[in-house]
């Protein structure tokens, strides 16, 4: 959507602000005027006549949460999700900002599909929808696609996600290329020789289910090779969905090294391991894979320390039939975006492994810088996208009341702590639970 | 709580045995034709005591087989617990054309008998079978009568009539038990 | 009355999921079940009445002939439904299949499969008691059962014996379901064969590893041979058929080395001279035919035992309620 200046201003009373870009970090009032940020101050002055009056006491007040890594399904796979109820279950789990993955059917490689789901993004007056675009022509891994035309239809990366760049060639020209742009490579770092038909993490679990297993060698190759072309070649490279130690690891040294790497942990493989696999759950199937507890605990110590900079859902919804199937026929993916916040306050800020600030870090500040797109912050004169939410309130996971089409999660059911209250874009509010 | 009485003690049991042997020589006209079928897991070991006295009498071999018929059961899947399947032995003369007694301890629905019949047909075919029983009491549900009888004891629904063999119980008699509120 | 369930519980996924006993159980019981395949008349009266799937989404021969076998000699009324010609190619799910069954009230489904673990899959969806007749390459419990009563057949005892699985371990159902089995009922077990063929983290399901099979020889009582599937060389799993006989094959000249008797076992169907030469499948030891005779037997007692469960247990082991 728009900013729009015709929007009512509005003043967050007395809420604890956590901006980290600012070093805030106490009670202030935060006042919008016209989807801009117009001031932060322990008390605001000049509130215009007619200003929207919110009490935020008790509440959390962050620049809008931003997601780098949805798939929103449009077009070709409307049965999954839309842009519209996919941008509308982000503005529910307090995202202000997505950023969509070009797989879609067709995938997104042209400017015109750039600016087709841009149009539906603003359309739908949830969350802003951003989106990339496809490293190759139909995500086929041979020839670059129009990039450059791409990012002016307003492509904010580009990527071929769940299409592993096999081609290390390839690789090279679009890393070169991006320098021209000023966009991030992300790449799903996954050699398929090696993960071939695998449909969970390599180990005990896998052998014992007579699953075919992915090793994390499967992604290690990758991340060094993403790595490697990245330092020769001078771009930025954005890993997405980091899931094994050594990954960590070489992301850890690369950027001791220089290296312009940022990276992105899910809340999943922050939480989960392959044991969920267990008993054949599909909601427990994805890609990366669920992997071992040192793999996990490796990824939780990265994205606590910042080595992982981002924290991204993957958002991968699908249709309940689609995981009512043997394990092997199940589509990879679960739905993120309305658990992201919740898990994460929970299980790391709450039992302090991270502070507010770090958690605000990962999931606004960060993505914003790695995908050069405005906002993470509360700047005076940025874009009034704020996200609101209640550290207090405990609720249960419950995936039939999702907004998103899907509830594909391996979360169903949990208590959570920490829920968003209120979702404002550009100085309007999009999502209301107060 | 079942509440035992002996109501055959040994030496009654091997009376009734010894008569029985004699009546299904009598019954058979001799015993060469004979063949002693004991239905698992008592009316076999009553068939073992049952030839020892044939074969003292008649000065004979008369074969002994034992049916298992949990198989031809007709309530699997009712009972509490899954019968354990058990092996039939049947003589390797054979069943066909021979006089076959087929020994159970206690007569009462007549559905034992229904299965075992049922099973030996499978066998083969028999020139005659006798149904021969140490006990029988009230409670028939199907129209089975025994040719060869020890007792007739009167037992009301709520009462068991148990047959103890030397092998399995240590000792040799019929008991009544009386089990409080409830069936079976 | 009280109802019965079944001291199986409703379904036969695998062997993982069974006590040391309740494999024991289905091993006594099928004892007496050879017996009846002896008789004149081949036939029992046990499942009478009752309907019993064999659904095979891949084809097995020997497996489905067995069931059929087995079910046909307990009287159950059974209809066979294979992957060609039935709307399991159109594309109907594997949850619709499920579904169609629950609505013609079956009793019983035996259902093989290439996906791994969608006996548990269908198991959880529908109130009939649901047999795995092999699930992709996860587990094949009749199997690895008539693998067992074999064993103790000869040997009098599973534990204590030293089995070795040798051949393609990574594909293979049997190698799984056995090796729960016999680690149960205290065997112990090795596997040999290309590292190509052996999951990871087999050690960790305590089994131990041999490199060459010479030195599986030695090593054991039992050799259970798999079947090299043509697949896997053209998979690149194996260079050539040939090496794998030059190197895995089980030969005379090999087993003469060892002054032991082992026992032969082989799941079939064999390749004769890729991982078994002839003169070891014909030979003194190959209890190979044995297998397929105790196969009938294992499988009427695993129908047998589940038959003892009624729609009560069975909905109580679906929805975990007390029956």
């Amino acid at each position: 959507m728009s900013d729009s200046p015709n929007v009512r201003p509005m003043v967050l009373r007395g809420g604890h602000v956590v901006d980290p870009a600012n070093s805030v970090d106490g009670v202030r009032d935060v006042l919008l005027v016209d989807g801009r940020v117009a001031s932060v101050a322990p008390t605001v002055d000049g509130v215009p006549e007619g200003a929207i009056e919110v009490d935020a006491a008790g509440m959390v007040v962050t620049p809008g949460l931003i997601d780098p890594h949805v798939h929103l399904r449009e077009p070709g796979q409307e049965h999954k999700e839309t842009i519209a109820t996919g941008a509308r279950a982000a503005a529910a789990g307090g995202f202000t900002a997505v950023i969509a993955m070009p797989n879609t059917d067709p995938p997104i490689d042209t400017p015109a599909s750039v600016a087709y789901v841009l149009a539906a993004g603003r359309k739908a007056g949830a969350a802003r929808v951003h989106t990339t675009g496809a490293i190759s022509i139909g995500l086929k891994g041979e020839r670059l696609a129009e990039i450059g035309e791409m990012v002016e239809a307003g492509a904010v990366g580009i990527t071929d996600d769940g299409h592993p760049i096999m081609d290390s060639g390839l690789m090279r020209l679009a890393m070169e290329y991006s320098l021209n742009f000023d966009i991030p490579v992300a790449d799903h770092p996954e050699d398929l020789g090696i993960s071939a038909g695998g449909v969970m993490n390599e180990g005990l679990v896998s052998s014992r289910l007579g699953l075919r297993g992915k090793p994390n060698a499967s992604e290690d190759i990758h991340v060094v090779r993403d790595l490697l072309v990245a330092e020769f070649t001078g771009a930025h490279i954005h890993l997405q969905h980091i899931s094994t130690a050594f990954g960590v690891e070489m992301i850890r040294r690369a950027k001791d090294r220089g290296i312009r790497v940022t990276a992105e942990a899910s809340p999943h493989h922050l939480l989960l391991t392959d044991a969920a696999v267990d008993g054949y759950r599909t909601e427990a199937k994805m890609n990366p894979p669920l992997r071992s507890e040192s793999d996990r605990a490796a990824v939780e110590q990265g994205m606590i320390d910042g080595t992982l900079d981002v924290i991204a859902t993957d958002h991968a919804p699908h249709h309940y039939d689609e995981k009512e199937q043997a394990f092997d026929d199940a589509p990879n993916g679960i739905v993120g975006l309305e658990t992201s916040l919740g898990l994460v306050h929970t299980h790391f800020v709450r039992t302090g492994k991270i502070s507010l600030t770090t958690m605000v870090e990962r999931m606004s500040l960060a993505p914003a810088r790695a995908f050069r797109l405005e906002g993470g912050t509360l700047d005076v004169g940025g874009p009034a996208d704020v996200t609101v939410f209640d550290p207090g309130a405990e609720w249960t996971v419950d995936a039939a009341a999702f907004l998103s089409k899907a509830s594909n999660t391996p979360f169903g059911g949990e208590r959570l702590v920490g829920a968003p209250r209120l979702t404002i874009v550009g100085g309007r509010i999009v999502f209301d639970a107060r | 709580m079942p509440s035992p009485s002996e109501v055959l003690d040994e030496a009654a049991v091997r009376r009734a045995l010894a008569r029985m042997a004699r009546e299904i020589v009598e019954r058979a006209g001799g015993a060469d034709d004979v063949m002693l079928m004991g239905i698992r897991r008592r009316g076999d070991h009553l068939a073992a005591l049952l030839k020892r006295e044939i074969d003292q009498a008649e000065n004979a071999d008369v074969p002994l087989g034992v049916l298992d018929i949990t198989l031809y059961r007709d309530d699997l899947g009712t009972v509490g617990t899954i019968p354990e399947v058990g092996e039939t032995q049947i003589p390797s003369q054979g069943i066909e054309g021979r006089i076959v007694v087929l020994v159970d301890d206690v007569l009462y629905t007549g559905r034992t008998i229904r299965a075992a019949l049922g099973e030996l047909l499978d066998w083969g075919r028999p020139g005659r079978i006798l149904l021969c029983v140490l006990v029988e009491r009230d409670g028939r549900e199907l129209p089975i009568q025994a040719d060869v009888v020890g007792a007739s004891i009167q037992a009301g629904p709520r009462e068991r009539i148990e047959v103890r063999v030397p092998a399995l119980d240590d000792r040799l008699g019929v008991d009544r038990i009386v089990v409080d509120g409830g069936s079976e | 009355m009280t109802s019965t369930v079944s001291s199986l519980g409703k379904d036969l996924v695998g062997l993982e999921g069974l006590t040391a006993e309740q494999i024991r159980s289905i091993l006594d019981t099928a004892e007496p079940f050879k017996e009846i395949s002896e008789r004149r008349i081949k036939k029992v009266p046990v499942l009478r009445g009752k309907t019993i799937v064999n659904l095979f989404f891949e084809p097995s021969t020997r497996t489905r002939v067995s069931f059929e076998f087995a079910e046909k000699r307990l009287s159950a009324d059974t209809v066979n439904i294979s992957s060609s010609g039935s709307s399991v190619v159109k594309g109907e799910t594997l949850v619709d299949t499920a579904r169609n069954l629950e609505a013609m009230n079956i009793d019983m489904v035996v259902m093989r499969h290439g996906s791994s673990g969608s006996a548990r899959f269908l198991a959880e969806r529908i109130p009939s008691n649901v047999i795995n007749a092999g699930d992709g390459r996860h587990e094949h419990p009749t199997q690895a059962l008539l693998d067992l009563l074999t064993i103790r057949d000869h040997r009098g005892e599973i534990a204590g014996q030293k089995v070795c699985i040798v051949g393609d371990v990574l594909h293979s159902r049997v190698a799984r379901s056995n090796i729960y089995g016999l680690v149960k009922l205290g065997a112990e077990v090795a596997v040999c064969g290309p590292r190509t063929l052996l999951p990871r983290g087999i050690e960790e399901m305590g089994v131990r590893v041999f490199d060459r099979v010479e030195a599986a020889i030695e090593w054991s009582d039992v050799l259970n041979i798999l079947r090299l599937q043509l697949e896997r060389m053209e998979g690149g799993y194996v260079p050539s058929l040939r090496e794998y006989n030059h190197i895995w094959g089980v030969s005379s000249q090999r087993l003469a080395a060892v002054d032991r008797e082992l026992l032969i076992l082989h799941p079939g169907p064999m390749n004769r001279g890729v991982e078994i030469d002839s003169d070891v499948a014909d030979g003194p030891h190959s209890v190979i035919l044995q297998q397929v005779t105790n196969g009938v037997a294992v499988r009427m007692a695993v129908l047998y035992l589940l038959a003892g469960g009624t729609p009560d247990s069975a909905e109580a082991a679906k929805g975990g309620k007390e029956a």
